[in-house]
C-alpha cells in the first residue's frame, strides 16, 4: 500500500516537473515583442557586422534624449526569420513577433500580400517617405501605402583588381560604361595573360540574370502579373551572355557561396559584379588593400533600354502588428533611420551601409576617399549609380521566379535548349501561382 | 488488485502520452486537415483533395519523387550489404583490433548532418580535396566539377549517404550476430562449408528480422531526405538532385507559401513510406 503511494507520488512529481519545465523554458526561448517595458523594443535583423550594428548605433543615437530606451536585438539570419515567421503566422500567435523586424526587399511584397496583417502601415506616421529614393521606396509600398522604412540599397557595383588588370594592359577606363561583349573580349584576354577569370558566380542562382536584366528596365512579369519568362528574348540573350562567359573561362562557376566569396578574396578571379554590400566580402582581403578600384557594371549589348546601372537586394525595417508601443517605435524609426544624419554618417564608414534616405547622401562621408579602392571616393560615385538605375517590380511571386530561371541556367550550361528551358520555366512559375 | 496495478501502470504513461499527443498526434491531424485546404499564407478555404491531385501535375515534385527513388534504390542495397560484409568480418573473433574497427566505422554517425554534409561539399568542390588527389595522381586531366553535373552530384550524394550511414547499420546487424551461437560457425566449418557458403547459408537467413529493420528504416530515412540535398548540392543542379522534403522545405518557406499543397505533399511521403515499409514486412514475414 505504503509502495504505490510512493510510485504515485513519484509519478505526480514527474509530471508536474515536466510541465513546469516546459513552462519556464518557453519563457526564456521568448523572443517576442517585448511586454511590459514600455521602454524596449525587441528587433530581429541578421547581420553583426552591417545591420545589427547599424541598429545598435541608432540605439545609441536615440538613446541621447530617450536615456531610459533600449533595444533588444535578436540575430535572426534571413533563411530562419522567413520559417519563424512563416511558423508565427501561420499557428496565429502574434505575441511570437518582435516590435521591428528588418525584411529583405525581394520578399516585402510577399509578406505584406500573403499575410495583410503582419506588417503596420505607416503612411500616416510622423515618418516623412517624400525623402527616400523612390525606386527604393516601391519595394515597401503596396496599394500606394507604406509598409516600411527603406534601409540599405544594393546599387550594382563592378569591383575589379587593377593589378591584374595592369599585367593584362587595361585600366579602369577601358572596363568603364562598356557592354558584354567587350567585357568578354577583355575576358578572354585577361585570362590569357594573367589565368584570372574577370567573374565568378555561385552555381544554382540567377541573380546574375536578374542583375543583367534590370540594368534595362527588364523584369520577368506582364503588365497583368504573369509571368514573361518563356519566349522572352531579353531573357534569352541574358543566358547566352553567361553562357558564352562561363565557355570562355570569362565567368567562373562555383557552388556555395563560401567557395564565390573566395574567389575573389583568395585570387581566382580579378573582379566582382554584384550589390554594393558585397564590399563588405570584398574587404575582408585586407592584403589586397590599395588593389581594387570600383566602376558601373557592363549593359546589354544592342538593347535601346540598356544602362549600366542595376540593383541587387537592399533591406527594408518593418514594424510588426505585434508592436504594442506603436508610438514609440515610429518616433524611434523617424528619429534614426530616417532623420539623423549623425546615424549614416557612423554607419558609413565602418560598415559601407549605403543610405537611401536622400539627406544623408549630401554628408561630407560620402566624399573621403577610401584606402582599400585605391583611394577612390567610393560612396559618392555608388549615390550616383543609385541615381541612374531603371526600377524594376520583382513581383510577389519573385523567388518562385528566380529559382525557376536558376534552374533554367543551370540545364542550359549543362547542355539544354535554351526555348524549352524558359518554356519550363515559365510553367513551373504558372504553376507556382496557381492554387 | 489487478485494476489497481493497470491504473498505476497507466499513471506512469500518462505523461507520455500526453506528451505524444501534444506534440505529435495533434500536428499530424492538424496538418492532416491543412492538406484539403488551400490558399496563400492564411487566408485558406477547402479544397477537398485538389492539393493530391496537384503532386502529380506538379513536375518538380515528380522530379523530386524520382530523386528519391533512385537514392533508394542504389543506396540503400549497397549500404546494407556492405554493413552486412563489414558485421561479419568484425564479427571474427580472431580479428585483432576489431573493436578500434568497429568504433572508427560507426563514428560518422556521431557527427552532425549539417556538419557532414557541408564537409562532403568542400571536399567535392571544384579545388577541393577529391580533385586535388585525383589531379595528382593522373586520374582526372583537370579537376572535374562534381556538383553541377546531374548524375555526379546524386553520386556524391549516395557516397555521402553510405558513409554516414553504413556504420550505423553495421551495429544493428553485429547485435544480431550475437544471437547466433558460435557453435553453429563451428558445425559448418567442420562439415566442410567454405566462408561465403556460411554467410549466406547461416549469416543472412539468421538475420534476416534484423535485415528487415534497417532496410524499412532506411527506406523511410531516405524518402524523407533533406540535409544532404539542402546543405551538400543545394537540390542542383537545377532541380537534379532535390528532395522530396527539401522541396517540401522550398514550397513552404521560400516562396510565397500555400502550407495546404505542401501539407498534402508530406501526406504523400508519409503513404509511400507506409506502403513500402508493408510490402518489405510481408517479403520478410517467414509464416505462411
Amino acid at each position: 500500500m505504503k509502495k504505490r503511494f510512493v510510485s504515485f507520488m513519484l509519478a505526480a512529481v514527474m509530471s508536474v516537473g515536466l510541465l513546469a519545465g516546459c513552462g519556464s523554458g518557453k519563457e526564456e526561448a521568448d523572443q517576442g515583442a517585448s511586454k511590459g517595458d514600455e521602454n524596449t523594443l525587441t528587433v530581429w535583423a541578421w547581420d553583426q557586422s552591417f545591420n545589427i550594428y547599424a541598429m545598435k548605433e541608432a540605439e545609441k543615437i536615440y538613446q541621447k534624449d530617450h536615456p531610459e530606451f533600449k533595444l533588444n536585438i535578436v540575430e535572426t539570419p534571413w533563411d530562419d526569420m522567413q520559417t519563424q515567421l512563416g511558423t508565427i503566422v501561420g499557428a496565429g500567435n502574434y505575441s511570437k513577433l518582435p516590435d521591428i523586424c528588418l525584411m529583405q526587399d525581394f520578399a516585402y511584397q510577399k509578406y505584406v500580400t500573403t499575410y495583410p496583417d503582419l506588417y503596420l502601415d505607416l503612411s500616416d506616421s510622423q515618418i516623412d517617405f517624400s525623402q527616400f529614393a523612390e525606386g527604393k521606396l516601391a519595394a515597401s509600398t503596396v496599394d500606394g501605402k507604406h509598409y516600411g522604412v527603406p534601409f540599405d540599397n544594393g546599387t550594382e557595383v563592378a569591383c575589379y583588381r587593377t593589378d591584374i588588370l595592369e599585367q593584362a594592359g587595361y585600366t579602369m577606363d577601358d572596363l568603364t560604361d562598356i557592354d558584354w561583349n567587350r567585357f568578354i573580349e577583355i575576358g578572354m584576354d585577361v585570362y590569357d595573360k594573367t589565368g584570372y577569370s574577370l567573374l565568378s558566380v555561385q552555381a544554382g542562382s540567377s541573380d546574375l540574370i536578374y542583375q543583367m536584366l534590370q540594368s534595362a528596365g527588364f523584369g520577368t512579369w506582364k503588365e497583368d502579373g504573369t509571368p514573361d519568362i518563356a519566349g522572352n528574348e531579353n531573357i534569352k540573350q541574358c543566358i547566352e551572355i553567361y553562357q558564352e562567359m562561363r565557355e570562355k573561362n570569362v565567368l567562373a562557376v562555383v557552388n556555395s557561396w563560401d567557395e564565390y566569396v573566395a574567389t575573389f578574396t583568395s585570387g581566382k578571379t580579378a573582379g566582382v559584379i554584384n550589390g554594393c554590400w558585397i564590399l563588405a566580402s570584398v574587404q575582408t582581403a585586407e592584403d589586397q588593400s590599395g588593389k581594387w578600384a570600383i566602376t558601373n557594371m557592363p549593359a546589354l549589348p544592342g538593347v535601346a533600354s540598356a544602362t549600366n546601372y542595376s540593383n541587387q537586394g537592399g533591406s527594408t525595417w518593418a514594424i510588426t502588428s505585434n508592436c504594442k508601443n506603436t508610438e514609440l517605435a515610429e518616433d524611434f524609426l523617424s528619429a534614426t533611420f530616417a532623420g539623423s544624419k549623425e546615424l549614416y554618417d557612423t554607419i558609413l564608414p565602418s560598415s559601407g551601409a549605403l543610405a537611401t534616405w536622400l539627406p544623408a547622401s549630401e554628408s561630407e562621408v560620402y566624399n573621403e576617399p577610401q584606402e582599400f579602392f585605391g583611394g577612390q571616393q567610393i560612396y559618392s560615385l555608388i549615390t550616383e549609380f543609385a541615381s541612374k538605375t531603371p526600377s524594376v517590380n520583382l513581383g510577389v511571386y519573385y523567388t518562385e521566379a528566380n529559382m525557376a530561371l536558376a534552374t533554367a541556367v543551370a540545364n542550359v550550361s549543362g547542355g539544354s535548349d535554351i526555348d524549352a528551358e524558359l518554356k519550363t520555366a515559365q510553367d513551373t512559375v504558372e504553376f507556382n501561382m496557381g492554387k | 488488485m489487478r485494476g489497481k496495478q493497470n491504473a498505476v501502470g497507466w499513471l506512469f504513461l500518462t505523461p507520455a502520452i500526453l506528451l505524444i499527443c501534444a506534440f505529435s498526434l495533434y500536428p499530424m491531424i492538424s496538418a492532416l486537415i491543412t492538406s484539403f485546404r488551400t490558399g496563400t499564407g492564411t487566408s485558406m478555404s477547402f479544397a477537398g483533395l485538389s492539393n493530391y491531385i496537384r503532386c502529380f501535375q506538379d513536375d518538380v515534385f515528380i522530379q523530386s519523387l524520382k530523386n528519391c527513388v533512385f537514392y533508394l534504390i542504389i543506396q540503400v542495397p549497397i549500404m546494407l550489404v556492405l554493413a552486412l560484409v563489414l558485421a561479419s568480418a568484425l564479427n571474427n573473433p580472431k580479428l585483432k583490433g576489431r573493436g578500434f574497427f568497429r568504433t572508427a566505422i560507426f563514428l560518422p554517425c556521431a557527427t552532425s548532418l549539417v556538419a557532414y554534409a557541408i564537409i562532403f561539399r568542400s571536399l567535392f568542390a571544384t579545388d577541393g580535396f577529391v580533385n586535388l588527389i585525383a589531379v595528382k595522381l593522373g586520374i582526372l586531366d583537370s579537376a572535374y566539377n562534381f556538383l553541377s553535373h546531374p548524375t555526379s552530384a546524386r553520386i556524391v550524394i549516395i557516397v555521402a549517404l553510405i558513409w554516414r550511414w553504413t556504420g550505423y547499420n553495421m551495429v544493428f546487424y553485429l547485435a544480431g550476430l550475437q544471437n547466433i551461437e558460435y557453435s553453429v560457425y563451428e558445425a559448418a566449418k567442420i562439415d566442410g562449408a567454405s566462408a561465403l557458403q556460411t554467410f549466406f547459408k547461416i549469416t543472412v537467413p539468421l538475420l534476416k528480422p534484423t535485415i528487415l529493420m534497417t532496410a524499412i528504416m532506411s527506406t523511410n530515412g531516405t524518402l524523407q531526405l533533406f540535409d544532404e540535398s539542402m546543405n551538400l548540392t543545394h537540390g542542383g543542379p537545377g532541380n537534379a538532385s532535390i528532395t522530396m522534403s527539401h522541396y517540401i522545405y522550398n514550397m513552404s518557406f521560400k516562396g510565397v507559401p500555400n502550407f495546404g499543397y505542401t501539407s498534402a505533399m508530406s501526406f504523400i511521403i508519409l503513404i509511400m513510406v507506409a506502403i513500402l515499409a508493408f510490402v518489405q514486412m510481408k517479403v520478410g514475414d517467414e509464416r505462411e
